[in-house]
């Protein structure tokens, strides 16, 4: 007990989660209490068994991604068994408790998306928490000209779909919450506008399109209003307006660059990138306007590109000293900042456990998933060029 | 991570008080506020006080006034239709430190000249396109690359060039001149190019 309070002490940035499980003996419970750290948990050992294929191959990408590690059956502490012969069916079995946590088959869908139910609903049994398994990302796909497409797909790289066809320069796609629809920076005009384009009836539209820059659009939690960059003014500022490019309002007013906008997921705050005194950093200002209020890094410098946790828990960001960095700290400051994996443009997965980001190797861009407990990271099947700046769907 | 067993949680109640009590110790001491544990929600008056979301105000920082004021921006529509000749001003390219925008002494030459050809026909037109090396990312160079822009703009506006003649463009890291990954070629790459502008009747 007093061995376990200590390392609780000098973890600041552990989560807590206390597993209870029968001991041997007795009717006495024993306490085992897993601390989820971030970086540096351990994964869950599964096993994996009866599954072949692209079943498999799906099934091992997204549990890996999201915590899990594989061991032999007999070293497991949950086994997942099943087939893959016409449909995918599946089992999973608690063998510290001894118990089925799961029996089910899939119909009706190809067998990677049958997988992918799969795995959700492994994570749900195992963890209790949704998964990421069926969720969608968006992305710039860019050409060695410079130009390049917003492409959509699932969360790991497969059934990609380009959904502009301009051949020009693009760049931050942003999805509307819980809607098939996205805002991106298009240099198609001849100016970098932004524009909404609804994913579903393939209709877009320029709702900011003023002298200048206008790129980073991000849309607050219920839809209604957009954050983004806009040089209008004379510098690069913040600037929110209502989901059409209305009432359009300026935040912040330096002869600095401020970028890459997010929100709270409350929507009280709108968190972006700029510098002060010479010094790149964090700050944050109300969507209504008021005082910016600097967020500091310690640690990590020259942030950039946050991406505040769906949870509110979390701020993911890029650090750069010397090559780009995948940092996450707590929202609210309580310690500083951890050094996850090399990447840039971090993005939220749904359940605030996994983020996408983009890496750079042998001089292209591909992206990457995170799991940030385990730090277990697997790079998403890949579109020719560069691929980068990663949006996950929420 | 196995959760609760229910049928042993009534056992389990003595020692969930001492982690209870742990853990509000520990959450005390580390003021981890946010990082509410999972599995005791049930806590009464939990003593970790604290704004869950976070939002305590922090240091308001006043930003350092820099004598170079933002001047409004030229509307687009007065440029539209104009012929673009990059080879007219490719000479003139001004070049930037490392994550500046900041018009070096060296580089002024360029923008007079700039201004020269301005005046000489005044019914010409001025785009001024930002570009910046790899080593930001992306959408900080987009912001970088915008203000190199417009950097060189304001310092046409000293040499007397009417700014509502100039239109700015950020390329970021878009668009390098030398697709180069060393020193040499991002130092060609930090850049602001020079495009003149010709009504759509004259070029």
């Amino acid at each position: 007990m007093k061995r376990h309070c200590l390392r609780l002490l000098n973890s600041c940035l552990a989560v807590f989660l206390f597993a209870a499980a029968p001991a041997p003996g007795q009717n006495e419970i024993t306490i085992n209490p897993t601390i989820t750290v971030l970086g540096s948990t351990k994964p869950i050992p599964v096993s994996l068994e009866g599954f072949s294929g692209e079943v498999a191959d799906v099934l091992k990408f997204d549990l890996y991604v999201q915590g899990f590690s594989f061991v032999a059956p007999d070293a497991a502490q949950y086994q997942i068994s099943g087939s893959a012969a016409g449909n995918v069916q599946g089992r999973v079995v608690d063998r510290v408790a001894k118990a089925t946590l799961l029996t089910r088959s899939y119909t009706g869908a190809a067998l990677r998306r049958e997988a992918h139910a799969f795995a959700d609903d492994i994570v749900q049994a195992i963890t209790h928490k949704a998964g990421i398994a069926q969720t969608k990302i968006a992305f710039k796909v860019q050409t060695p000209s410079g130009n390049g497409e917003i492409y959509v797909a699932d969360f790991d790289g497969h059934n990609a779909q380009a959904v502009t066809h301009d051949d020009t320069i693009v760049a931050a796609p942003a999805w509307v919450p819980g809607r098939l629809a996205l805002y991106y920076t298009s240099y198609q005009p001849g100016n970098p506008d932004i524009y909404f384009h609804n994913l579903s009836t393939g209709q877009r539209r320029i709702i900011a399109g003023y002298s200048g820059l206008n790129t980073s659009a991000t849309v607050s939690p219920d839809g209604s209003r957009v954050a983004m960059i806009l040089s209008k003014a004379g510098s690069p500022d913040v600037w929110v307006s209502n989901a059409e490019g209305g009432s359009l309002r300026q935040l912040t007013r330096t002869a600095e660059d401020e970028s890459s906008p997010c929100w709270s997921p409350d929507g009280q705050w709108i968190c972006f990138a700029t510098r002060m005194a010479e010094r790149r950093m964090l700050a944050k200002i109300s969507p209504s306007g008021g005082a910016v209020q600097r967020i500091p890094t310690p640690g990590s410098p020259n942030p950039t590109e946050p991406d505040w946790s769906p949870d509110g828990k979390w701020i993911a960001f890029t650090s750069q000293a010397g090559g780009f960095d995948i940092c996450v700290m707590p929202a609210d400051g309580s310690a500083p900042p951890t050094v996850l994996v090399g990447g840039e443009d971090p993005s939220w997965s749904p359940n605030s456990r996994t983020l996408i980001f983009a890496r750079r190797i042998g001089g292209r861009y591909v992206l990457s998933v995170l799991d940030v407990f385990t730090k277990q990271v697997k790079d998403v099947a890949r579109i020719s060029g560069n691929d980068s700046q990663p949006a996950w769907a929420k | 991570m196995t959760k609760f067993n229910r049928k042993k949680k009534m056992k389990m109640m003595k020692l969930t008080y001492l982690l209870t009590f742990a853990m509000v110790v520990t959450l005390a001491a580390t003021g981890c506020r946010n990082h509410r544990p999972v599995n005791v929600t049930k806590l009464h008056g939990t003593p970790t006080g604290g704004n869950p979301t976070g939002d305590e105000p922090g240091p308001t920082l006043p930003y350092s006034g820099s004598g170079n004021q933002p001047i409004a921006v030229a509307p687009l529509d007065i440029f539209e239709g104009m012929v673009k000749d990059p080879s007219a001003l490719a000479a003139y390219t001004v070049h930037f430190a490392y994550d500046s925008s900041v018009v070096r002494r060296t580089e002024k030459s360029n923008v007079q000249a700039v201004a020269d050809a301005l005046s000489r026909d005044s019914s010409t037109k001025l785009l001024i396109e930002g570009n910046c090396d790899e080593r930001g990312t992306e959408e900080y160079n987009r912001a970088l690359g915008e203000r190199r822009a417009q950097a060189l703009r304001r310092e046409l506006a000293k040499l007397g060039v009417d700014p509502m003649r100039i239109r700015t463009i950020s390329y970021g890291k878009d668009k390098p001149a030398n697709p180069g990954h060393d020193e040499a070629a991002w130092a060609e790459n930090r850049r602001g190019d020079f495009i003149l502008l010709h009504p759509k009747t004259g070029a």
